[in-house]
Formats: C-alpha cells, structure tokens, sequence
C-alpha cells in the first residue's frame, strides 16, 4: 500500500501542473500489475478494445444502447487521440464521476455509476496501466446519438436522477469476503450495469437490483441468486461459471461469454468465490407464479427437442456438465424473457473457452431448419416442460428473427 | 513467382491427427509453429451439427467429408504391366480433406499393434524360418518396439478418451478383456461402450466356440469425459452415423474434440486453410529443408520458409510431396533399388453376412457407434501357428456392426432381385433380423515387391504435377489368410444359431472400385537400413534430417488392426525425439 504521504505529494504535484499526467505510480511494478488486473476486473478491454484488434483499448467499438450507438473512445497513452494529455484527477472523474476533461458529462455508457464505488487508488492504478499500452492514434467520434440525446446537457439531469457518488462502503457485519464480494459486483464489475433492470431513461432501478434486463438481443438473466433462476447453483457453481465460463448447469456465450474471456477468467479464484459468495447473498422476488403451456405445442415442441436436442441435451434436458447445458437449471432459459432462448435456437451460439476450459462447445443454428412456430414451440418446451417459464407465442419467435436478421453481430 | 512470408521454427504439411498433434507438442516446446491445410476448417456445430450430420445421401453416398477426385486423385493399376488409369470416384479407400483429416470421420476403432507386428520379419523368420515367407514378401522390422511406443499410446488412448476393456495390464491379463495385446501400463480411461443384443449374442457365441471376446476399443465415449488438455467430449448417443460422417455431439474423438481447442490457443500457432503445399523446398546440398511452397485458395502461390517440415498428409500424398521434391531415392521395382514408394500396403476386409429368423431376433441395427461390437483376436498376426496353414499374418474379426443406416445397410439374402417388390419385402423381413458387420475381419495386407507407388507417367494434377500411380494386386498369401479367416468368423455366427451364413471372401484381383478402408500404408517406411527405408526410427528422414515424416505411410507392412492408433503413437514418440534429442542437436538422430 502507498503511504499517505506519496498520496498528499501527487496531489500536490498534479495541483502545481508539473509533470502532468505523470505520478509516482505510473512506473510502479505493483500499481501496473494491479492496474492490469484491475482493469479486467473492471473489463475495459470489452468496450473500448475492438474484438480482434492488435490495439488494445485504441477504441473505436460501437456500443450498441436503448438510445442509439456510442462508440469508445481510446483510452492509450496517445497524446493527441488518447489519454495521454490527461491527469491523474482528469481520468479519476471521468472514471467515478463521469465528469469529461471538458467539464461535460459522459453517457451511462460508461458504467461510472458503478465505478464510483471504486476508491481513488484502484483507479489511479488502472491508469498506471493504461500508461504502459502501446499508444496508438485513432480519433474516435463517440457520440453519434440522435438530437436530442447528443446534447451532453441533458446528462446533468440524469446524473441528479440515477448517479449516487460515493466510494464502496463495506459492511462491518460481513464477512471480508463478502465485502471483497460485493466490492467487485457493485464497483469494477459493474454486474449491474447489465443485470439490474433499467428504468426508460437507462438509469438503474435501484429497488431492483440484479433483477435482471435485456440488452443487446440477450438476456441478462435475473442473479440474484437466493430465489431467482439461480437459485440452484451453490457458490461454488456461480464461481466456476465466472472462472471458467461453465458449469454443470450453465455455458456462457455472446455478451456474458465475452464478460468471462475478458474478464472474470482473469480474476483470482479467491475473487470469483467473493463475487459468488455476495451473489449468493442477495436477495432477489419470489418466482413468477407457474406458467402452464398449451398442450399441442408443448407435444409438438417435444417432439422437436426429442429429434434434434437431445443428442446433446439428453432427454431430460441435464446436459453435460461444462459441456452441454442443463435447460433446466440455465439461467437464460427458465426466466421470463425469452430472447436468449430464442436467439440460440435460432441462430446457434459459441460459448467461451477459458484455459480453465478450453473446449468452448457451440450450439448449431436451427433457424434454418424450424420455422417460426417450430421454433416457438421448442422453446416453449425448453422453458415449461422441466421449468414453469411462460410460453412463447410464434409472433415473438418471427419478430426474433427479424431482430437477428436486423443485427450486424 | 511465389511470394515468401516471415521464418518459422516449424512448418507442418496436413492438419489432421498427426499433424494436431505435432503440432500441438511443439509449439508446447515454445516453438512457433504453422500448420497448412489443403481443405476447409471444420467444426462441429457449423459444419456437421445434429440437425443434419445423420445425412446419409450427403456424406456416405456424396462423400462430402472427403477430397474430391476433380482437386486432385491418383492412377491405378493391378499389375506392371498395364496402364494405369485415374481414379474418378473413390471406392476402395477414401482419402481425407480438411482441417481434422481422418480423424473426423473415422469410426474410432482405437487399437495397438501386436508386439510381434514391429518385429514381424525377425519373429516370422525366427518361428517358421525364412523359407515359409513367400520370395517377394518385402516385409521388414520396423526400428520401433511396442514397449517403446507404449506410452505414446497411452498418451494417445487418454487424450481420446478411449473406451475399452484391458486384456493385459503390465502383465497381468484381465478378465473380459484382448489377452493377445501387448502390457499396457494402465487401464483404458473408459469403460468399453453398452453393446447392443446382437454384439452381446456373438460375445457370448464366441466364448462357447472357446475364444476370448472383448469389446471394440472405441473412440466414441462410453461417458462424459475431459482429457489431460482439459478439452472435453460428450457421451456417445449410438446413433449409427459414426464412420463417413462427423460426430454432431462432440462424442467421437477428432482433433477438434480433442487438440484443436487448445491447440488453437497458442499465441505461437498458425493455421492456413484451404492451402496447399506443392513442394517441400531443399537448399543446394539437397540434405537441408528450407521451407515449403503452397497455393492459396486464390491460386497465389506463397513459399513458406522453415527450420523443420513436418509431412503429415495422407499416406499417398505424402509419398507424392516426397517424390516430386526429390527427397530420397525413388523405388524402383526391378532393380529393387530406392525407398520412396515400396512397401505400399492397404488391408484384406471381408464380411459375413447371416440372417435369422425374424420371429426371434431383433436386433435393432440402428442402435450403435462406429466402434461398437464384440472381437476376437485368436486369428491376428502371429497369435497363432500358422504351420499347418501356409499363409502369414491376420487379423481381429468382430460383430462391428456400426449402422443400421437405411441406403447401406439393408442386408437380403442372396439371389434377391436387386431391386423391386421382392427386393423391398426381403429388405423388410430382414432388416431387424439380419448381421452385416461394418468391420468383420479386419485382416492384414503384407509388403510385396511389386506392390508400390511412384509418379503416372501420362496424368497432372492442376498444378501440372504427375498424379501417384498405384500398383497393387493381392497376393496369395493374402486370399488364403482371408479364407481361413472367413471361414472362422462364420462359425460364430452359425453358433448364434443364424438361419443362412453369407461368406463374401475377399478375392483377386484387388479391386479398386469395392470399399475396403481408407488404411492405405506405406511408400515412406521406417526401418533400420537407409537402402530400405525412408524413415530412421524416429520418422526422421534419412536424406533430410530436419524433415519428419508422419502417418501410416511409415508402416513397413499393414497389420490386422485399423491403424489410428499407432499411427497417432508413432506421431507422439517422433514428436518427443524431436523434443528431447532433435531439438538440443539438430542433424541425423541415427548414425547408419
């Protein structure tokens, strides 16, 4: 730990204008090494990396939102196009205060509702990081939302509305790694950020955390894990799924796949297990009363699954474990929304592989296969048949494969 | 003119499983490694996922897993002095294409050899005397002992997850299991898989008749496995579109089941697709490799240069990179002199085909994998005495019965109409009621003198290059060894009380037309001489040290056993040649 007294002298440094961006922890082993760390805990990379691309955090991803398309700005140490011009105190309000170097807001994009919760030396240390990627110059347009969502004035008051400033205040009551838990989940993680359902200006409903949202054409299934669909799964399970992207219940793919690759596979086993054991700690509402299906398409939704599901899924839908997954204990599928559901029968899915488990299975894309009340049976059969999820309608399955013909990724 | 890109440490010719698993072991070592693949990446869920890898007029009757002749084939003729004629549609083998090779689409009867199989010249010689051999047998030791190669075996049997029963753990023979293998150091990683009524029936016929069944060693999962890379497969659903087809559920072991996801994940690993290599390049000495030429799917032509090439295509393919490289001296029948091309071998397949009574047998066909069945091993290589029978070598016979799939496998007795009414009732009475082993004896083929490969003097390829030639005939030897085994077979299917027994012998003249297997072997053999052998004991050429040659194509002779096994064995002992001694002091690894 730095002492306190390096503390005051950058800050004084920085308050003098001498030196600029640089501090003491910039060319400090232990705060770039916690920094790298940091930053896949807080998965940067996954926004402002674009997949694939030699130039790590350079920007240019479009970030797809309720309200139209952000793109990620570079964050290397270019000068010009980068970060590289900024202080220490700049990036630290960008980050927690979603304060700009030009003194305007940032959009919820960029989750500083949750990196709030971080304290100022994580974040100093994250930029100690990105001060030792190659910098690299690319100009990034971040806004291209429509008038009048692209005046950053209308920020402030979304601020007053959904932004609670304030670092992590631990729970003396709690264990340490539950603390350590529930730091992760509400601060770098920003968990939330996905999972907590959103009000229709895009701030968090606050009473609902975790609950629960879709976004980006997946389900980002309800976790809080004492009643919801995890209800099943240890802490042990919840930890493996965030280590290795697989379980004995659950494969992670599309934008939880990417969370893991980028992210929580990189983490320490002891922060996975904190992560799960808060998790595991939060409540969430008592499950939706039973849905019952109509009994023709669940015979028909059988028999579907039956012939071209069960090879891998077995008949009673357990799967394998950290291959295949069990459709009855998969958070995506018995939940209310069925996006995900649908989205992978239609168009197949490729789920993670981590060294931890290499073998990264995928799902076949049946869309071309079952039309759209074959499709909606199957999934209404996956849902109710070992689940009481509710049924899905062909109407939602057709818009479905609108939506996915519509999308670019 | 070719374009030449960046040095590698190691260039690998064929990504199938020698190729993966080269591939894999090197770029372990830190190497870095790039692997060219003349056919597509393939993987499970897009390329054969369940909703279509049961299609039987697709990928059995259309071969779309494998190469097509229009890309490239191969001229064929039975004997010297005929002219060969080019192969236009696959029969008696089926050459691989794609990432995976024919690790995709095989049945995944995982074997070892016999001890005897690796000395069979000094064995044969020792027990019958030289005599007994026939004069143009060129059948030779292969510079490698099963103990030495038992470990890779075992590497290879764990990374596959292999299901089976031992018969021989360090000595001790295990009950239920071949007692005619070699020690084994430990037990399968896999129980055998549940066999279906009929392979248990014939199980049990063969333990009255006095043998000693045992089930298929199998690459297909008797359960859920994860293998020491951490890759894992899925249990085995028997669905009967096994060989010929990919595996839709990440059941059957393949590369890309088994190596390729890890392998993937090496930043020092490159894969090229859908790339050809025309040439493997030497310097001015002609004992150094520099690299490798290749055509892209484009048609641009690239040259590769390397450190070290390792050849690990189809057997006739790399017999054919070999001879239009001028690496090592081509085989010359009549002088009986040069190395590449002799000892070309395939394998002596015949079948028995019984039929029983409707009213009490069914035994459900369909239910099955590519390696499921019951064998017996009395009649393999030198198991034994074959005095009294004046043939050598063997095989392992079994009720395999690997499909009940509807276009091939509707067996009729003989002297039904091959088509109509008649036709279809007899296929309707018999379809439950009928065996007709997808493997029944799997016996050996032998090394003759006028069995070989070299270069068509009338036929190119598209790039102008002179397709392979095969000669090949079966030899007596051969006919009365498949006699006897046929023979033997059926009377276990009389003693599960068939009502009719249908022997369909293999016989000369070898038919290029009729499926066999695609265990073509030979033309690049190891061995302990240079005058007669391609390959020192490591499959380091003799010519070119810094080039390894891997596949069935360093098999002296075929034995009577499918040859994944040690053809994947011999990849992992090269590869740790390559890693312990080559490595520290590149060159020759043998003086001879």
């Amino acid at each position: 730990m730095r002492s306190a007294a390096q503390l005051a002298l950058v800050t004084l440094t920085l308050a003098a204008g001498v030196g600029e961006a640089t501090s003491a922890g910039l060319q400090d082993f232990a705060a770039v090494e916690r920094g790298r760390y940091l930053a896949a805990a807080a998965d940067c990379g996954s926004c402002h990396t674009v997949p694939g691309s030699d130039h790590p955090m350079s920007g240019g991803r479009p970030i797809e939102t309720p309200f139209g398309v952000l793109v990620a700005p570079n964050i290397t140490p270019d000068r010009d196009t980068g970060i590289g011009a900024w202080s220490d105190g700049e990036f630290d309000a960008a980050v927690r205060k979603g304060i700009r170097r030009d003194s305007s807001r940032l959009y919820p994009a960029m989750p500083f509702p949750y990196f709030a919760r971080m304290t100022q030396e994580d974040v100093k240390d994250i930029r100690a990081y990105l001060s030792t990627v190659e910098p690299v110059h690319n100009p990034v347009t971040v806004n291209k939302l429509p008038f009048p969502l692209n005046q950053r004035m209308a920020m402030t008051v979304w601020d007053r509305l959904y932004f609670t400033p304030g670092e992590f205040m631990g729970q003396p009551d709690k264990s340490k790694q539950w603390n350590r838990g529930a730091y992760l989940v509400e601060g770098p993680g920003h968990c939330g950020a996905c999972h907590t359902p959103k009000t229709v200006l895009g701030g968090d409903k606050s009473d609902k955390k975790l609950q629960g949202y879709t976004l980006q054409g997946w389900v980002a299934p309800d976790i809080t894990s004492v009643q919801g669909p995890l209800a099943d799964w240890s802490a042990d399970d919840l930890a493996q799924y965030l280590k290795t992207g697989h379980n004995r219940f659950a494969a992670a793919a599309g934008l939880m796949g990417e969370v893991v690759e980028l992210s929580t596979s990189k983490l320490s086993d002891d922060d996975t297990k904190a992560m799960a054991a808060y998790l595991k700690d939060v409540s969430g509402p008592k499950p939706a009363a039973d849905s019952s299906a109509d009994a023709h398409v669940m015979a028909a939704g059988g028999a579907i699954y039956q012939d071209l599901c069960s090879a891998c899924h077995k008949s009673d839908g357990s799967g394998v474990p950290s291959l295949i997954p069990n459709l009855a204990k998969a958070a995506t599928v018995n939940t209310g929304d069925p996006t995900t559901v649908l989205r992978v029968i239609l168009q197949g899915a490729q789920s993670v592989a981590t060294d931890k488990e290499p073998t990264g299975p995928a799902m076949p894309a049946f869309g071309w296969q079952l039309n759209d009340a074959q499709v909606a049976a199957v999934a209404t059969y996956v849902r109710n048949h070992w689940g009481k999820a509710p049924p899905v309608s062909e109407d939602a399955a057709r818009k479905e494969r609108m939506a996915l013909d519509a999308r670019t990724n | 003119m070719a374009r030449k890109l960046p040095r590698k440490d190691v260039v690998i010719i064929g990504l199938g499983w020698t190729g993966s698993i080269m591939a894999y072991e090197l770029a372990d070592a830190g190497l870095d490694v790039i692997a060219i693949e003349r056919g597509p990446w393939r993987n499970t869920a897009t390329d054969y996922p369940p909703g279509y890898a049961a299609d039987e007029l697709r990928y059995r009757i259309r071969h779309e897993l494998f190469l097509s002749p229009s890309q490239t084939t191969f001229t064929f003729r039975n004997k010297m002095t005929e002219a060969a004629l080019p192969i236009r549609t696959w029969g008696a083998f089926m050459p691989p294409n794609g990432v995976g090779g024919g690790g995709v689409h095989w049945n995944a009867e995982t074997w070892r050899f016999l001890p005897s199989d690796f000395v069979l010249k000094t064995h044969l010689t020792e027990r019958y005397g030289a005599s007994f051999l026939p004069e143009d047998m060129t059948i030779q030791d292969w510079g490698v002992t099963y103990d030495e190669l038992e470990p890779h075996y075992d590497r290879f049997e764990y990374l596959c997850g292999t299901s089976g029963q031992a018969g021989n753990i360090k000595g001790k023979i295990m009950e239920g299991g071949n007692p005619f293998e070699g020690p084994r150091s430990r037990a399968y990683p896999n129980p055998p898989q549940d066999q279906p009524f009929g392979h248990t029936l014939f199980g049990k016929a063969a333990r009255d008749l006095g043998y000693k069944p045992f089930p298929q060693p199998s690459g297909n999962m008797s359960r859920p496995y994860q293998n020491p890379l951490g890759v894992r497969l899925g249990p085995c659903t028997y669905c009967g579109f096994c060989e010929w087809f990919g595996c839709g559920n990440y059941s059957k072991a393949s590369p890309q089941t088994t190596i390729l996801p890890t392998l993937v994940r090496k930043p020092n690993f490159t894969a090229r697709d859908n790339s050809e290599v025309t040439r493997i390049n030497v310097d001015g000495s002609g004992k150094r490799a520099i690299g490798v030429t290749f055509v892209d799917a484009t048609g641009d032509e690239w040259e590769q240069p390397a450190d070290l090439v390792v050849l690990s295509a189809y057997t006739i393919f790399n017999v054919q990179l070999l001879l239009l490289s001028g690496i090592g001296k081509s085989y010359d029948p009549a002088a009986n002199t040069g190395v590449i091309g002799r000892n070309f071998t395939h394998q002596t397949i015949s079948d028995v085909v019984s039929f029983f009574d409707p009213t009490k047998f069914v035994f459900n066909p369909f239910i099955a994998s590519g390696a499921i069945g019951m064998c017996i091993d009395e009649f393999n290589g030198d198991n034994f005495d074959h005095g009294p029978h004046g043939f050598v070598g063997g095989g392992y016979m079994g009720h395999v019965q690997t499909n009940g799939r509807p276009i091939e496998t509707t067996p009729v007795p003989p002297g039904t109409p091959l088509w109509g009414a008649a036709w279809k009732k007899a296929v309707k009475e018999n379809y439950q009621s009928a065996i007709k082993p997808g493997t029944g004896i799997h016996g050996s083929m032998y090394s003759y003198r006028d069995v070989y490969l070299d270069l068509d003097p009338t036929y190119k390829d598209r790039f102008n290059r002179p397709l392979v030639r095969i000669t090949m005939d079966f030899h007596d030897n051969e006919i009365k060894q498949n006699k006897f085994l046929t023979d033997k077979f059926a009377e276990i299917f009389q003693a599960m009380g068939a009502k009719q027994v249908h022997k369909e012998y293999r016989k000369a003249p070898y038919d290029i037309t009729k499926y066999q297997t695609t265990h073509l072997c030979g033309g690049a053999i190891m061995g302990t001489d240079p005058g007669t052998s391609a390959l020192n004991r490591y499959l380091q050429s003799w010519d070119v040290p810094n080039l390894f040659v891997l596949g069935a194509s360093a098999f002296p002779q075929n034995a009577g056993y499918n040859p994944t096994g040690t053809v994947a064995a011999l990849a992992y002992w090269a590869a740790d040649a390559i890693r312990s001694k080559y490595l520290k002091n590149p060159g020759q690894l043998i003086n001879a």
